[in-house]
């Protein structure tokens, strides 16, 4: 079995040893080796052997499989020689030679000649196969030639391998036939990895030698490719790779070093002009076209690039990793446009152009080919940038050679593109029948405008939908935009607008403003193209204010809109105005108002100055700028209180966040959170708060979705929003305004009444209208009309009574114009007297509380009514002045008859209003002359004073004590005090025991007076006193007194009763000891005679007086043993006396108090009496119930045994049942005069008290 | 050398960018702007394994014809990016702080090298500092 060389490489079957068998010169050899090659060539790659490699590398299972030849001489490698693959690795000589006869004749020469030529090439590595047969033994029985006399004879063989009965199938046969492979594998292996090593020894020396003059690349690649043959070869894929890769690597280094200026002259043959452009070629394992002419040493760049990349394709896919060849195929792409710019290779303008789009397409289809569709939709990501890449060569080649425009490609163009063609050459054989090969693509596409135009969009639209699949907006964005001038180009800007607009939201969106400016420009004149004159003008006022263009760019779109606004007025009267928005045109900064409060009064002018900031190049006259407001209608009006604007840092300024006019990002557009507190009040109180909580004024703003819409405020629109105008709305106008380049200030004023709220602004300019469709944040103002106010105010903190106080009183004109001659009119009230002076002065201020004027006011006074004159004063102004008034503390209140007098306590008189705590409040009314009506003026004085009376006894003697407290914040001298009869009618004398004339009572405190009461006649029944005191404040330096009034009445004055009781100790005793019973005698004595009133009925019937006593301890000392309390019958008669005895036990030892004795009247049980009201005069006394109080003898008491039932005496529950009950009545003080009243009796411990007892309180 | 620098904002946008050609700045605005598609694909990928880190090299990506786009995750305090910068270039202080987006994380630089210029290594961009020695020679070149 011979192979011929030449057809060997082609068809080089992966992995296949070249062994050269040696066959004798006898035809009986040949066919021994010709019947023994089939299984020999079968069964020797069967079993894998393990290969142990050089320098450490890991060792690896290879199936060997091999070639087998015939041997020739001049197959035998010549020194020097490199090839690897037809190198031939072991030899054998087969034999079946068993006779010695046979043997010593002809093998034996013929053996030694094929070893000599061996010798002589230096080979070592061969291999004797002795074929043993039986049948061949049976025929030569008698020259037999042992086979140790063989091996023996000949002793120089190494090795010799004897093979019995290869073609039988018997056990033997078998075993002898893996002996011999197991023999061959290894010997042919062992051959192999020292022929390799010999050879990668070869090769790095030979790596070594390149930078040596003469080295050339291209057989330093022959030689290492020949490695990576063999490689691959032996399934080594993974090596065989890596031997390109370093091929690769050498290459690029070369190229980059003559980059560096550091070339080679090997490199010169591939800095040859390059003549074809075909493209990768990917279809064939090896293109052996190609690597003959590396081997001949005139391949040009492309050509070895191509050839190293069709290779590495092709391990690659083995090695099924056919990403990787998309990735490694880009950079190759723009590696090769590098290298033959380092190399500064020449080449038809295109030419490259055609290379990289076939080379792509090549790449594409070839992965088409070892994947199926699943795999290649998943992994659009490594496909998409060799799509991406041939669609932008197409197009430049389409630009380049006249495709893309609207007349079709001009004479220079069809040659350059005849020129590009020839290039290409004829189609490879490989696709010749394809229909979608990329030769025919581009052949095609270069062919016609329509071709181009077709295939040019066919990959576009794949390439984006492409990024679009896998996520990769951007990219798709800029293919699209390329699409968008394409169709410019093409003068279908319809179809370029959506390309655009898709770019330029996105560039806006994320901020890029060099993009933005680009894009919008190309949208602009496809704007301009469609005829979508309001997108046209607003993209030419946003790129018209974009900083990113020249002067010259932005003045003429500044023109066209100029130009736009005064043609359309010119030509077509009455088309509506096209409004744009103001945004882009210009930028409201700040507002500020005057005055600072944003509020006036009706009559005067509030001034709003906008400053804006004009974003034109130039001078824009405007016909007029409008800023529309509205009227709020829900708020009222605050009537002049200041609000919003003034809260700011600056007052009266608002100061408007900057919208950027491109590249901001969109999160910083977003507005901030304006938030205001609400708080519901009570309406009753205003100090207690219903609910409270806090609302966000623009939510509108704040909650807009940002991905849907674009803003309405923010500039970078894509295309316009419709900017909606208020129609109807009530504006503010300025006309003729030029807004200069830069900051501008214009200013409005305002004189409408009312609240307004600014909503837009609007700059026209002839047919355009520069609209802001929102002022945020929110700006108010109010012009407001106030009816005039007069408020009368205490100057100090209280109004006392009594004293000369200051008011001050404020008129607010509003709109009301106080003229000369007006006055106010205040009706005279006799307890609140203006204190008349001629004159008093006056202060005028303005409505920003400034100090305008001063002026006197005139006051006259007549019986009923004082006038006070006004100087005149204008509207909106607060005129001010004090008046002096006088309340008159009321000194006799006219007290009901039958309400007894208990304090000092002043009744309301119905002048006054019911105040609960000492003050009067007069009530005055004042006629005002801008009013048919009458203001009422209230104002509250506190009474300075409380005054208190008791009457004094001391038996029959009577005094009169008046306590005057001063409640107030203020101290008084007090003088003067006196107390009088109010009608001098009795005999009375009231003599003064106090002593000092003047006094100081200072704040919260009081001053006690005394006055003895005397008199000559009867003592009247009924007193009424006048206490009358002058005062005047003590801070005061020339003291003016007041006088002060007290009135009361005092009744039965007169001492009727005197008690006076007695302690005794028990009998025989020195003293009262404690713990045993003391008697108390008490001793009733009537003073005076019963009057004929004092007591209905009694008098009449018995001529006497039933007195009830009753023994009361509130010390807790006494116990009172057996009755405590009793009935006395007293007669009539002056000096009239009753004794009773009580009987008490002390508890305590010590000087004890005397228990309380009382004395009531008692009014018996009678029919009329039920009538009677007054329950008042009940017993209820808690200490009553500590003394136990046994029925009374008479049993008159008996209902008033317990003390709950005393006050249901006289309910009429009982009453109903017809029970009478008794009453018992109190005397009035002084009544019954009480020697004992404060003495002490001594009470010694008692003589066995063995218990000491401690009170430590 | 570097032919264009960008940091660029969580949010994408350009906090800083310069070129050195500047007549094909805007070119390269585009290469920047269409490389974040390719950012973002490879920090989500990256994924979690970026929290651990203070920064994170993206590898080359984006290449074209032209230029090499090398792609940088830099996480970094906020005082530290602000001084970083300010060492550069005062402008860009004053852009940052107008902007005032940054973030501790996600801020990303993208540098753009020229394909032709062999001098650079990829594996030379990967860390701040030699990042930072870019920008210096950017600087000096541009005489910013």
């Amino acid at each position: 079995g011979s192979l011929s060389l030449s057809s060997f490489l082609p068809s080089l079957p992966p992995s296949s040893f070249l062994i050269s068998p040696v066959s004798p010169p006898g035809a009986g050899d040949q066919a021994l080796f010709t019947s023994l090659y089939t299984p020999l060539a079968q069964q020797l790659p069967r079993e894998p052997m393990e290969w142990r490699r050089s320098y450490g590398r890991a060792p690896k299972m290879i199936h060997l499989e091999a070639n087998f030849v015939q041997f020739k001489e001049e197959l035998l490698p010549k020194e020097g020689n490199k090839a690897l693959l037809t190198f031939p690795f072991l030899h054998i000589y087969w034999t079946d030679c068993c006779d010695t006869e046979v043997y010593k004749a002809s093998v034996r020469d013929n053996m030694m000649r094929w070893q000599g030529k061996l010798r002589l090439h230096g080979s070592a590595d061969w291999v004797i196969v002795v074929v043993e047969t039986s049948d061949a033994k049976k025929k030569n029985k008698t020259n037999i030639l042992p086979r140790s006399s063989l091996v023996d004879k000949i002793h120089q063989i190494k090795i010799c391998v004897v093979l019995s009965d290869p073609l039988q199938d018997s056990s033997r046969s078998q075993e002898s036939w893996s002996a011999f492979l197991l023999k061959l594998r290894t010997l042919l292996l062992m051959s192999f990895t020292q022929n390799l090593g010999r050879f990668e020894d070869d090769m790095r020396t030979l790596r070594e030698k390149r930078n040596q003059p003469g080295w050339s690349f291209c057989d330093y690649f022959m030689v290492q490719e020949e490695l990576a043959f063999v490689f691959e070869m032996l399934q080594q894929f993974e090596e065989a790779l890596l031997q390109y890769d370093e091929l690769d690597a050498l290459f690029t280094q070369y190229v980059l070093n003559f980059g560096a200026g550091d070339g080679v002259n090997w490199l010169g043959s591939f800095c040859s002009p390059v003549k074809s452009w075909t493209g990768l070629l990917l279809r064939r394992p090896i293109d052996m076209e190609k690597r003959d002419g590396i081997q001949r040493g005139q391949a040009s760049l492309l050509e070895l690039r191509s050839y190293l990349f069709c290779r590495q394709c092709t391990l690659l896919i083995f090695l099924q990793r056919p990403w990787e060849v998309t990735q490694r195929a880009l950079e190759l792409l723009h590696n090769c446009v590098q290298e033959l710019c380092l190399l500064e290779v020449s080449m038809l303008e295109g030419a490259l152009d055609c290379w990289v789009f076939l080379s792509c397409l090549e790449v594409l289809h070839r992965i088409e080919g070892c994947c199926d569709q699943a795999q290649l939709e998943a992994n659009v990501s490594h496909t998409v940038g060799l799509w991406a890449y041939a669609t932008d060569k197409l197009k430049s080649l389409g630009y380049m050679c006249g495709l893309v425009s609207e007349k079709g490609p001009l004479s220079l163009e069809l040659n350059r593109t005849v020129d590009l063609l020839a290039g290409l050459g004829d189609e490879k054989a490989e696709t010749v029948h394809s229909l979608q090969s990329p030769y025919k693509k581009l052949k095609e596409a270069l062919s016609s405008v329509e071709a181009f135009e077709r295939h040019y969009l066919e990959l576009s639209h794949a390439a984006v939908e492409m990024y679009r699949a896998i996520g990769r907006m951007r990219s798709a964005q800029l293919i699209g935009k390329s699409l968008a001038e394409f169709y410019m180009r093409k003068g279908d800007p319809e179809l370029a607008e959506s390309f655009l607009q898709n770019a330029l939201r996105s560039y806006v969106s994320e901020g890029w403003s060099l993009p933005v400016t680009h894009t919008r420009k190309q949208m602009a004149e496809c704007q301009k193209l469609l005829g979508k004159t309001e997108n046209y003008l607003q993209t030419s006022a946003l790129l018209a204010g974009d900083a990113n263009l020249t002067d010259e760019e932005r003045i003429h779109f500044c023109q066209e809109i100029l130009t736009f606004a005064n043609q359309s007025t010119d030509s077509k009267g009455k088309q509506p105005k096209v409004a744009l928005s103001m945004s882009s045109f210009a930028q409201l900064k700040q507002l500020q108002f005057r005055p600072a409060t944003a509020t006036v009064h009706s009559g005067t002018a509030l001034q709003v100055e906008l400053c804006l900031l004009s974003l034109m190049p130039v001078a824009v006259p405007l016909e007029q700028l409008a800023a529309s407001v509205h009227l709020n209608l829900e708020q009222g009006g605050t009537n002049g209180k200041t609000r919003g604007p003034q809260s700011r840092p600056y007052p009266g300024t608002v100061l408007f966040p900057l919208a950027n006019s491109s590249g901001m990002p969109p999160s910083a557009a977003c507005p901030s959170l304006e938030l205001e507190e609400i708080q519901d009040r009570s309406p009753l109180d205003p100090h207690t708060l219903n609910s409270t909580g806090m609302v966000c004024k623009n939510t509108h703003l704040v909650m807009r979705r940002h991905d849907s819409s674009p803003s309405p405020d923010t500039p970078n629109l894509v295309s316009p929003v419709p900017v909606v105008m208020d129609d109807g709305a009530k504006v503010l106008m300025s006309g003729d305004v030029t807004l200069l380049p830069g900051n501008n200030s214009i200013v409005f004023s305002s004189q409408e009444l009312g609240t307004y709220t600014l909503r837009q602004l609007c700059a026209t300019v002839g047919q355009v209208q520069f609209v802001l469709p929102h002022i945020s944040p929110l700006v108010q103002y109010e012009v407001y009309s106030q009816e005039p106010q007069l408020t009368v105010e205490p100057l100090t903190d209280q109004l006392l009574a009594g004293l000369p106080q200051r008011a001050k009183v404020r008129l607010q004109t509003g709109h009301y114009t106080v003229k000369k001659g007006d006055a106010l009119q205040l009706t005279n009230i006799d307890s609140m007297p203006v204190l008349t002076s001629s004159s008093c002065p006056a202060t005028i201020l303005n409505s920003t509380a400034e100090h305008v004027g001063e002026s006197v006011l005139f006051i006259q006074s007549s019986e009923k009514v004082t006038c006070i004159s006004l100087p005149p004063t204008p509207p909106y102004h607060t005129l001010e002045f004090q008046l002096e008034v006088l309340c008159v503390i009321p000194s006799d209140p006219v007290w009901p008859e039958n309400q007894r007098l208990t304090n000092g306590e002043i009744r309301h008189r119905n002048i006054f209003c019911h105040c609960l705590c000492h003050c009067l409040c007069p009530q005055m009314s004042i006629d005002c002359p801008w009013s048919i009506y009458s203001t009422p003026i209230s104002l509250t004085f506190y009474i300075p004073f409380k005054a208190k009376h008791s009457l004094l006894s001391a038996g029959n003697r009577k005094y009169i004590q008046v306590c005057l407290q001063n409640v107030s914040d203020v101290n008084f001298h007090l003088m003067d005090q006196r107390l009088t009869e109010k009608h001098q009618e009795s005999s009375l004398e009231l003599q003064s025991l106090n002593t000092k004339a003047q006094q100081l009572v200072c704040s919260k405190q009081s001053v006690y007076c005394v006055w003895d009461v005397r008199w000559k006649e009867n003592m009247p029944l009924c007193l009424q006193c006048v206490f009358s005191a002058s005062f005047s404040s003590a801070s005061e330096e020339v003291s003016s007194f007041k006088p002060y009034h007290y009135e009361f009445q005092l009744e039965r004055v007169t001492t009727l009763y005197s008690v006076r009781a007695e302690i005794m100790p028990a009998a025989g005793e020195q003293n009262c000891h404690s713990g045993s019973l003391c008697g108390l005698e008490m001793s009733i004595t009537r003073l005076a005679e019963p009057e004929d009133n004092e007591d209905d009925g009694e008098t009449e019937e018995v001529c006497s007086t039933k007195l009830m006593y009753e023994v009361a301890d509130s010390s807790n000392s006494w116990v009172v043993y057996g009755r405590s309390s009793g009935l006395v019958s007293m007669p009539a008669d002056a000096n009239a006396n009753h004794r009773v005895q009580v009987e008490l036990m002390p508890l305590f030892a010590g000087h004890l108090p005397f228990p309380d004795i009382k004395v009531f009247k008692y009014l018996p049980p009678s029919a009329n009496s039920t009538s009677q009201p007054d329950t008042d005069g009940c017993v209820e006394n808690d200490t009553l119930s500590l003394l136990d109080r046994p029925l009374d003898d008479q049993g008159d008491t008996a209902s008033i045994r317990s003390r709950g039932s005393v006050h249901s005496v006289g309910s009429g529950e009982q009453q109903s049942r017809g029970l009478p009950m008794p009453r018992l009545e109190p005397f009035n003080p002084g009544q019954v005069f009480n020697h004992s009243q404060g003495c002490q009796v001594l009470v010694l411990p008692s003589t066995d008290d063995h218990v000491l007892e401690i009170n430590a309180t | 050398m570097a032919v264009c620098i960008a940091v660029i904002a969580k949010e994408n946008y350009p906090l800083y960018i310069r070129s050195v050609p500047v007549q094909n700045e805007l070119k390269f605005h585009y290469t920047v702007h269409t490389s974040l598609d390719v950012v973002e694909e490879k920090i989500s990928a990256v994924g979690k394994a970026m929290a651990d880190q203070r920064e994170l090299y993206l590898g080359l990506l984006y290449p074209t014809e032209d230029y090499k786009v090398y792609p940088h995750m830099i996480r970094i305090l906020y005082y530290t990016c602000l001084h970083v910068f300010y060492q550069i270039e005062n402008i860009l202080l004053y852009r940052h702080t107008r902007y005032g987006y940054v973030t501790n994380s996600k801020v990303k630089f993208v540098i753009v090298v020229d394909s032709s210029n062999t001098s650079l290594r990829d594996n030379e961009i990967r860390s701040v500092s030699q990042l930072l020695n870019l920008y210096g020679s950017l600087k000096g070149f541009q005489g910013i």
